[in-house]
């Protein structure tokens, strides 16, 4: 039995968990849902020893213990199957199970390949995968790997005694039908060896697959539901923590956009690396999301659009003029903005101040023959702070100790301050708190006003549902469907979900 | 949070603590050290070293690393002879055209040095080091090994002229670091090298060429290669392959230990300043109290490990490649 009491973490300025309880039967299979920021990749951390609580207990069997490293929670039989796969892709699957623990096949310093081989074969029939352990990792498939990083985990049973505890994160996210529907008989079937903690966005999978399903809001568990019980609505509505209603996303803002006025138009694209045909409008005043699984095609599009690709086929056309040579350079000339995912990779500079961020994207203007007017990027940057209530000191306080919402803000400023049309948003609102959220909202709603175009991946579908006018629905890298998504005439999650999987 | 930023700024004032405690180290051991007379040599023999390592610290900045400067150097000052030479034999005629004739040179070496790191996708670290060693060789081709005396007077008043006690070489340093400080701070250039360092991903999608700024880098650091070769010859008085000796050591060594970070993004050329003095006040103050010059190297190597210590928090690191 693995249990949680009252575990407590803070990073400077967040608390991310308030006093978590979690407790874990043996054979049981527990889901774990919250929203993005909610606190459960943290929570998962603590629990396979990748950080340490600040307070509370950890209890295997009833025994408080404390994991330093991953490495600890394995010996004490907690395991974790990444999300973002763990293998070492040019090392063999044999020695990736056995990674750290190769000394039981050690014979006078060297290793016993044939030994090592057997010991792999045998954790790999307990996820009933038929592949030589020889084989290099890189080779597999992406659902292989996923098995394999599972028969590690498993691979510990032999090495602690009682029973283990394996975290399962997001492990469907990429995965087919059928692949899916093999994993949970798996797993299912594994019951009699390990408990497990799933972890899902999909909340019908989590229903499916879970004996007892945790919600996780703001950082503390806000109910316990037995999935006999679980529906899908009252889930949601608890990992919201109200109704996710119109106001949340500034429904009653959401204007029509012109139709005549197209800014930006795909036709036929084939986008590189993939056999596919992409095509779309966007108008000016339209917010346009882009739906679909991780992995579906969605970034591609974007960065094509960016001109950070280039496209095989097709054309892209910006306010009707055909773009002929594809660099990023280009296409901010030509107004186009984007807002990355990654915001402190592709977003902020951390070390540059507000100011210097906020004019990179658009120095030309605030330059003469190569000598910079810094008087007036700092107006430019005092008036955008005021405008967006940006909370700094000064516009000279360095973007990387901003919050994440701040920081978002800042590059939002870069971009409109700069004049850009088009404007790209990769999750703009990923790992922002609620207030910063709405900021967010606001500030589409805002720019719809002022006739700028958006493309949206939204970090979750309600929100593509509640900011969007169009929603394209995106699979295998193309638009499987189209929906109008007018206040009032809005489509629901399922009608998007049929078409995503 | 707060004794975060507290320590934060506080490191950024560690290299001028370091040249102010070296200073009365030296002075106390030997009150000579504290004299009118030894500053004007500590800051002879740092203008060179500072052209070059401020050279070297817009490539830094960006993230890359050059470090072709003692080949760079050797081809500059020797063409710089043999043009002066050819030009008529001084400053005062024709041969001012070797000025501008050299740092022309020490650009085109730059923006080869660019060029091959850019369009052939070689880590700067590669390409600057092997261009380097081209550079030597080139420069021993074009002297047979010989070495090429400089005796105009005026070119040498560079070192022998005297204003308020100090050699007119210093401030024509002094000025080229002014012009560097305003390259940093005020143009699009500068700004743009932090950019670089401090997020190329985030450059490049806020639509900067990336490819074409790394080239300008190397081009200004090979100016400024250009110009340490033109005082170190003015210094000696001779233009030879080994007048580029030793600089890659001190110039990255000055960088470093002034606080600009090899990452990239943060520091500039006022660090690279204390950095450059910090190395001679160390080399010079050695002398001063007796210590045999061949400990210099060695306590010179610990410093930059030191510096480079202290200049990250290093817990935030999770390993280091």
């Amino acid at each position: 039995m693995f249990e949680l009491q009252n575990v407590e973490k803070r990073y400077p300025g967040v608390h991310v968990l308030k006093g978590v309880d979690l407790k874990i039967g043996d054979g049981e299979i527990i889901g774990l849902v919250g929203e993005n920021g909610a606190g459960k990749s943290t929570l998962m951390k603590i629990i396979y020893g990748a950080v340490q609580h600040d307070a509370g207990n950890v209890l295997v069997d009833g025994v408080p213990v404390h994991f330093r490293t991953p490495r600890d929670a394995m010996q004490m039989g907690v395991g974790m199957v990444y999300q973002e796969q763990s293998l070492i892709s040019n090392l063999t699957v044999m020695e990736n199970i056995f990674l750290g623990f190769e000394k039981p096949f050690i014979r006078f310093g060297a290793i016993n390949w044939k030994r090592m081989s057997e010991a792999a074969r045998k954790q790999l029939r307990k996820v009933k995968l038929d592949i030589n352990p020889a084989t290099i990792t890189s080779r597999l498939t992406f659902s292989q790997r996923q098995l394999v990083e599972l028969a590690k985990v498993l691979a510990l049973e032999e090495r602690v005694d009682g029973k283990l505890v394996i975290l399962l994160d997001e492990p469907t996210s990429v995965l087919s039908k059928d692949e899916i529907e093999l994993l949970f008989s798996l797993v299912r079937e594994l019951r009699r060896r390990a408990s497990f903690i799933f972890v899902s966005h999909r909340l019908d999978e989590i229903i499916d697959l879970s004996d007892r399903i945790y919600v996780l809001k703001d950082g503390a568990v806000v109910d316990v539901i037995s999935a006999d019980e679980a529906q899908i609505e009252t889930i949601q509505k608890k990992m919201v923590g109200r109704e996710i209603n119109r106001e949340y996303y500034r429904e009653n803002r959401q204007i029509p956009y012109n139709k005549d006025d197209v800014l930006l138009e795909l036709d036929h694209v084939t986008v590189a690396g993939r056999e596919n045909d992409v095509s779309l409008k966007l108008h000016a005043g339209e917010v346009l999301a882009l739906v679909g699984v991780e992995g579906s095609g969605r970034e591609p599009i974007l960065r094509t659009i960016f001109g950070m690709r280039k496209p095989e086929k097709g054309t892209v056309s910006i306010r009707g003029m055909t773009v002929r040579s594809f660099s990023a350079s280009q296409s901010v000339s030509h107004g186009v903005g984007y807002i990355p995912r990654e915001r402190k990779i592709e977003g902020i500079a951390s070390g540059m101040n507000v100011f210097e961020n906020m004019t990179l994207s658009q120095m030309k203007n605030y330059s003469k023959g190569g000598m910079l007017d810094i008087a007036a990027e700092r107006e430019l940057a005092r008036d955008w702070i005021r405008r967006l209530s940006i909370k700094v000191a000064s516009e000279n306080v360095d973007c990387g100790n901003l919050s994440g919402g701040n920081q978002q803000k800042v590059v939002l400023a870069k971009w409109r301050s700069g004049g850009s049309e088009i404007i790209l948003l990769d999750h703009p609102t990923r790992g922002l708190d609620i207030g910063a959220k709405e900021d967010v909202y606001e500030m589409v709603r805002d720019m719809s006003v002022d006739g700028v175009g958006i493309i949206l991946v939204a970090d979750t579908l309600e929100e593509a549902i509640g900011l969007s006018h169009t929603i394209a629905v995106i699979k295998d890298g193309e638009i499987r469907k189209w929906f109008n998504c007018q206040p009032g005439a809005k489509p629901s999650l399922y009608d998007l979900i049929q078409h995503m999987v | 949070m707060n004794q975060f930023l507290a320590m934060e700024n506080f490191r950024k004032w560690i290299p001028l603590l370091v040249l102010i405690g070296l200073a009365l180290f030296f002075t106390a051991v030997n009150p000579n050290f504290l004299s009118f007379r030894n500053f004007a040599r500590i800051a002879i023999s740092a203008s060179p070293a500072l052209m070059v390592a401020v050279g070297v610290t817009f490539v830094i900045l960006m993230g890359s690393i050059d470090l072709s400067m003692e080949g760079t150097v050797a081809v500059c000052a020797v063409l710089f002879a043999l043009m002066l030479n050819a030009l008529g034999g001084s400053i005062a005629g024709w041969g001012w055209m070797a000025i501008p004739g050299t740092l022309f040179v020490g650009a085109i070496l730059g923006a080869i040095n660019g060029l091959i790191h850019v369009q052939l996708k070689i880590p700067s670290f590669m390409a600057s080091l092997s261009l380097g060693f081209v550079g030597i060789g080139l420069s021993l081709l074009i002297t047979g090994g010989n070495r090429i005396q400089i005796e105009d007077p005026i070119f040498r008043s560079l070192l022998t002229l005297r204003i308020g006690g100090f050699a007119l070489m210093s401030y024509a340093a002094l000025a080229a670091l002014l012009i560097a400080w305003f390259i940093q701070d005020n143009t699009t250039i500068g700004r743009n090298f932090y950019a670089i360092g401090g997020g190329e991903d985030l450059a490049r999608s806020s639509g900067l060429n990336v490819g074409k700024l790394r080239i300008t880098g190397f081009v200004v650091a090979g100016i400024f290669f250009a110009l340490g070769a033109i005082f170190a010859v003015a210094r000696l008085g001779i233009a030879e392959t080994e007048t580029g000796r030793n600089f890659m050591f001190v110039s990255v060594t000055s960088v470093v230990v002034g606080g600009t970070a090899l990452r990239g993004g943060s520091g500039g050329v006022w660090n690279t300043l204390v950095g450059v003095l910090i190395v001679n006040v160390i080399g010079n103050g050695m002398v001063v109290i007796g210590l045999p010059d061949y400990f210099q190297d060695g306590v010179l190597g610990l410093l930059v490990i030191a510096a480079v210590y202290l200049s990250t928090d290093r817990r935030s690191l999770s390993f280091v490649k």
